[in-house]
C-alpha cells in the first residue's frame, strides 16, 4: 500500500469510523449500562503510591488536554500570543512540562498497576490496552514537542486546518502530507483513544460532576408528590 | 413550622449481649458479595476500643463530618465542595482496605486434599481480594471483649481528657470493665455524606428520611468515605461504586423491622417515628457544644399536639405516620425520658439513631479498695463508676456530661424503684426520694420499665406503612402496572470495564 493510501484510510477514513464509534458507544452504554460509569476508583485498596501516580497524570493530562483543545478552537488567538518569542517560549516549556508530568504520572500508574497485587486483580486487559495506548500517545505527544518544536505554533497553522477540515467533511490530507511520522503516529494514537474510549474505564471524564457546584447541600428524593412550595 | 418524618432508633446499650447475631443478619442479606466482603454495615464494638475501621472516631485522621467555621456556619470538615473538587483524584483522609481489614477464607480443600505427613494438615487463610495465600494481622473484631487492650483499647480517642487514675481503673486486671457499642447508618438529619456526594447519588428519602445511595448514579468519586464521621459508607472495590445501610428499607415498606433489629438477641433495638421541624435543622445544627444534645432533641416535635398534627398533615405526611409517631418508643425514649442520646453529636450530622448509655455495673475504687454503702446522696456511684462518666460524655454528650448524668440517674431511680416493689428491701421514701431527684414519676418509672424489659415486637417496632402503592399510582397509570407488577429488567451491578 502506498503511503498516501495509508494516510487516507488513517486520516480521513479511521477518523469517521472513530467518531461514530465514540458517539454510539457511549450513549449506548450510558443507555444500557449505566451502572458501569465510575471512576473505578482504586484508591481504596492501595493508597500510598495512588498520590504519586493518580493526580499528577491527571493535572498533566487535563493541561495538556486543554492546550490541544485551545488550539483547535481557536488557533488564531494562540497565532497572535505566540508573536512575542518570550510568549512562545513561557507556552511550549510549560506544554513540555505538563507533558513530562503526564508521563510521570502514567509510568507510576502502570507500575503500581502492575506491582501492587491487590490493584492488579482490578485491572482488565481493557485497563491494559488503555495505558498502552495512553503510553504511547503521551511519549509520542513529549517526543514531538522536543523534535518538533514550535508546536503551539505549527499546530495553529497544520493541525488545527486538517482537524477543522475534519469536522467540516472535507477532509484536506494535504496538511498531513509533510507531516513527520512522529506526529502523523500521535494523531493516529488520537484516533485509536477515542475508538477505545466508550469501551473503556475513560468513560468517567463525560461524568465528571458539575451540577454539583451550584445545587444545594442536601439531597431530599420524594416518592409521593408532595404540596407545593416546599424547599428541598 | 416545616413537618417531616423520620423514621428513628433507639439502642439500649445495657441490653446488648455483644453475640453480633446482628451484624451476621445484616451480612448474610446485603453484604455477601464480592467487593463487599470487608462491609459491616451493621458492627459491634467493644469499647473501650478502637472499632471499625481502625480509630474511625479520629476525625484529626479521617476528616469525616461538619465543623463550625468562625464566622459560625456549617462546614464539611474534609470534604467542602472546593476539597471534593481539587481531591477529586486523590482523598487525603480516605481509608484504605488497611484501616479495615483485608477480607479472607480458607482453603478447606486443603483439609481432604493434603497429602500424607507427619502433621494434622491446616486450613490456610485465604485472600478474597486477590486469591493468594495471606498471613492474617488483622481483623473485624479483633479488639472483641478487649481482647488485645494495650494496643487497640488504649487508642480509643474518647479516653482524651481522662485522668491517669481513671484510665487505669478502665484496665485493672479482674476491674477492668467494657461495654458493646453496636453500630449502624445513623440515617442522620443533616447527612455528610449527601451533602459531600460530587453527583448527586446519595439522597435522603422524603417520605421517611432514610438515607439511600442511588447505584446507578454514584460515579466512585469517593467524598463520602471521607465525610462520613461515622465511616458508615463503604467502597466496593469490585463495583466501583459505594454502599451503606439501607435500613432494610424494602423490610421497613412491608411493615417488618430491619433483618438486625428482627434478630437482635438482646431486644435491645426499637424503631419508631419521630416528626421534627426541618426549618429549625441548621440552626440546631450550629449550636454550640454544650448545647447540641439539646437542641437536636428540640427539633422533635410532640406528636399529640394539634399544632404539630395540622402542620403534618399540611406538610404531606400521612395520618397513619402521625399515628405512629404518637405510638413512637423512639419518641418516648429520646423526647420524653431523656434517656437516649445521639452519638458523637459533636459531628454535627444529627444522628437519627440514639442511645441508652449502659449502667457501669461495679462502683469505681473508693477509699482504698472499699467502696461505701449508700451515703446521703444515692446517685454517687454513677460518678465513681468504673466507666468514668466522662469517657461516657465524650461518646453521648460531646464531651459534656449533664446529659449522660441525667439518663443514668433516671436508670438508677428506676431500678431503685422497681427493686422497692419487687425485692422490697429499699424503703418507699428511698424510692420515692430517688424517682423525685431523678426527675422521674413512678407513672414513668413503670413505663420505662415496661418498655424495657416487658416490651414485646410491637412494642419496640412501630413501623408505618409506606403507601408505596399511592406513590406508583400518583406518580404513573396504575393499570400499566396491572398483570405486570412487580417483574422487570434489573441489571446485575457487573463492573464495567
Ligand atoms: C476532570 C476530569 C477528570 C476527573 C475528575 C478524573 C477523575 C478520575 C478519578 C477519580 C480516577 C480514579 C483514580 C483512583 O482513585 O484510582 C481516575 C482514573 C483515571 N483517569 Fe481520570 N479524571 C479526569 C480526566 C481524565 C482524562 C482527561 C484522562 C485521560 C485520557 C483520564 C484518565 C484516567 C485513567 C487512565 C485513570 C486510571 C488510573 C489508574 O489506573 O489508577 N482521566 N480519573
Ligand atoms: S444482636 Fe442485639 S444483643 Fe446481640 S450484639 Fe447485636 S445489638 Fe447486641
Amino acid at each position: 500500500m502506498s503511503s498516501t493510501a495509508i494516510d487516507l484510510l488513517v486520516f480521513a477514513v479511521l477518523p469517521y469510523v472513530t467518531l461514530v464509534v465514540f458517539f454510539l458507544g457511549t450513549v449506548g452504554r450510558y443507555w444500557n449500562r449505566p451502572f458501569s460509569y465510575s471512576s473505578y476508583s482504586s484508591q481504596f485498596l492501595e493508597n500510598r503510591f495512588h498520590f504519586w501516580a493518580v493526580v499528577p497524570f491527571h493535572y498533566g493530562i487535563l493541561t495538556v488536554f486543554a492546550g490541544h483543545l485551545v488550539a483547535f478552537l481557536v488557533p488564531r488567538s494562540i497565532l497572535a500570543w505566540n508573536a512575542q518569542p518570550v510568549r512562545l517560549y513561557i507556552l511550549e516549556a510549560s506544554g513540555l512540562a505538563a507533558g513530562l508530568l503526564t508521563l510521570v504520572g502514567l509510568v507510576g500508574i502502570i507500575l503500581r498497576r502492575y506491582s501492587e497485587p491487590k490493584v492488579r486483580i482490578v485491572t482488565s486487559r481493557m485497563d491494559w490496552t488503555v495505558y498502552a495506548l495512553l503510553l504511547l500517545q503521551v511519549t509520542t505527544g513529549v517526543l514531538v514537542a522536543i523534535f518538533h518544536p514550535w508546536g503551539s505554533s505549527w499546530f495553529a497553522s497544520v493541525a488545527s486546518p486538517y482537524l477543522w477540515s475534519l469536522f467540516t467533511f472535507s477532509p484536506d490530507l494535504a496538511f498531513i502530507a509533510g507531516m513527520p511520522w512522529l506526529v502523523k503516529l500521535h494523531i493516529g494514537g488520537a484516533f485509536a483513544l477515542f475508538a477505545v474510549f466508550p469501551y473503556s474505564r475513560l468513560v468517567h471524564i463525560l461524568v465528571v460532576p458539575n451540577p454539583y457546584l451550584w445545587r444545594r447541600p442536601q439531597v431530599v428524593r420524594w416518592y409521593r408528590p408532595r404540596p407545593a412550595g416546599r424547599g428541598v | 413550622m416545616e413537618v417531616r418524618s423520620q423514621i428513628a432508633m433507639v439502642f439500649h446499650l445495657d441490653k446488648c449481649i455483644g453475640c453480633h447475631t446482628c451484624s451476621i443478619a445484616c451480612k448474610n442479606i446485603w453484604t455477601d458479595r464480592k467487593g463487599a466482603e470487608y462491609m459491616w454495615w451493621n458492627n459491634v464494638e467493644t469499647k473501650p476500643g478502637t472499632g471499625f475501621p481502625t480509630e474511625w472516631e479520629n476525625q484529626e485522621k479521617y476528616g469525616g463530618g461538619w465543623q463550625r467555621t468562625p464566622g459560625g456556619d456549617l462546614q464539611l470538615k474534609s470534604t467542602d465542595k472546593r476539597r471534593v473538587v481539587t481531591n477529586i483524584f486523590h482523598h487525603p483522609h480516605q481509608p484504605s482496605m488497611d484501616d479495615y481489614y483485608e477480607p479472607w477464607t480458607y482453603d478447606y480443600q486443603n483439609l481432604f486434599n493434603a497429602p500424607e505427613g507427619q502433621d494434622q494438615p491446616t486450613a490456610i487463610p485465604i485472600s478474597m481480594v486477590t486469591g493468594e495465600y495471606i498471613d492474617i494481622k488483622a481483623g473485624p473484631n479483633w479488639d472483641d471483649d478487649l481482647s488485645g487492650s494495650p494496643v487497640y483499647a488504649e487508642n480509643d480517642p474518647n479516653l482524651a481528657g481522662l485522668t491517669e487514675q481513671q484510665r487505669s481503673q478502665l484496665s485493672a486486671i479482674e476491674r477492668l470493665v467494657f461495654f458493646y457499642f453496636p453500630r449502624i447508618c445513623n440515617h442522620c438529619l443533616n447527612p455528610a455524606c449527601v451533602a459531600a456526594c460530587p453527583s448527586g447519588a446519595l439522597y435522603k428519602r422524603g417520605e421517611d428520611g432514610i438515607v439511600l445511595l442511588d447505584q446507578t448514579r454514584c460515579r466512585g468519586w469517593r467524598s463520602c468515605i471521607s465525610a462520613c464521621p461515622y465511616k458508615k459508607v463503604y467502597y466496593n472495590w469490585s463495583t466501583g461504586k459505594s454502599e451503606k445501610c439501607i435500613l432494610c428499607f424494602p423490610r421497613v415498606e412491608t411493615g417488618q423491622a430491619p433483618a438486625c433489629f428482627h434478630s437482635c438477641v438482646g431486644r435491645i433495638r426499637y424503631l419508631g417515628v419521630l416528626l421534627y421541624d426541618a426549618s429549625r435543622l441548621e440552626e440546631a445544627a450550629k449550636s454550640n457544644p454544650e448545647d447540641l444534645v439539646e437542641a437536636q432533641r428540640s427539633l422533635i416535635l410532640d406528636p399529640h399536639d394539634p399544632a404539630v398534627i395540622e402542620a403534618a398533615r399540611k406538610s404531606g405526611v400521612d395520618d397513619a405516620v402521625i399515628d405512629a409517631a404518637q405510638r413512637s418508643p423512639v419518641y418516648q425514649f429520646v423526647k420524653v425520658w431523656k434517656l437516649a442520646l445521639p452519638p458523637h453529636i459533636e459531628y454535627r450530622t444529627m444522628p437519627m439513631l440514639f442511645y441508652v448509655p449502659p449502667m457501669a455495673p461495679v462502683m469505681a475504687q473508693r477509699n482504698g479498695g472499699r467502696v461505701d454503702g449508700i451515703s446521703q446522696d444515692f446517685f454517687h456511684d454513677i460518678d465513681d463508676a468504673r466507666v468514668p462518666m466522662q469517657f461516657l460524655a465524650n461518646l453521648f454528650g460531646a464531651g459534656h456530661e449533664a446529659p449522660v448524668r441525667y439518663a443514668l440517674r433516671k436508670q438508677k431511680a428506676v431500678r431503685w424503684y422497681r427493686r422497692m416493689l419487687t425485692v422490697g428491701d429499699v424503703s418507699q421514701e428511698t424510692a420515692s426520694r430517688m424517682l423525685r431527684e431523678a426527675d422521674c414519676s413512678p407513672e414513668e418509672a413503670d413505663a420505662i420499665y415496661q418498655l424495657t424489659s416487658l416490651c414485646t415486637v410491637d412494642d419496640r417496632y412501630v413501623i408505618p406503612p409506606a403507601h408505596r402503592e399511592e406513590a406508583i399510582a400518583m406518580l404513573e397509570d396504575p393499570m400499566e402496572h396491572k398483570q405486570g407488577a412487580g417483574f422487570g429488567f434489573i441489571a446485575r451491578p457487573a463492573r464495567g470495564e
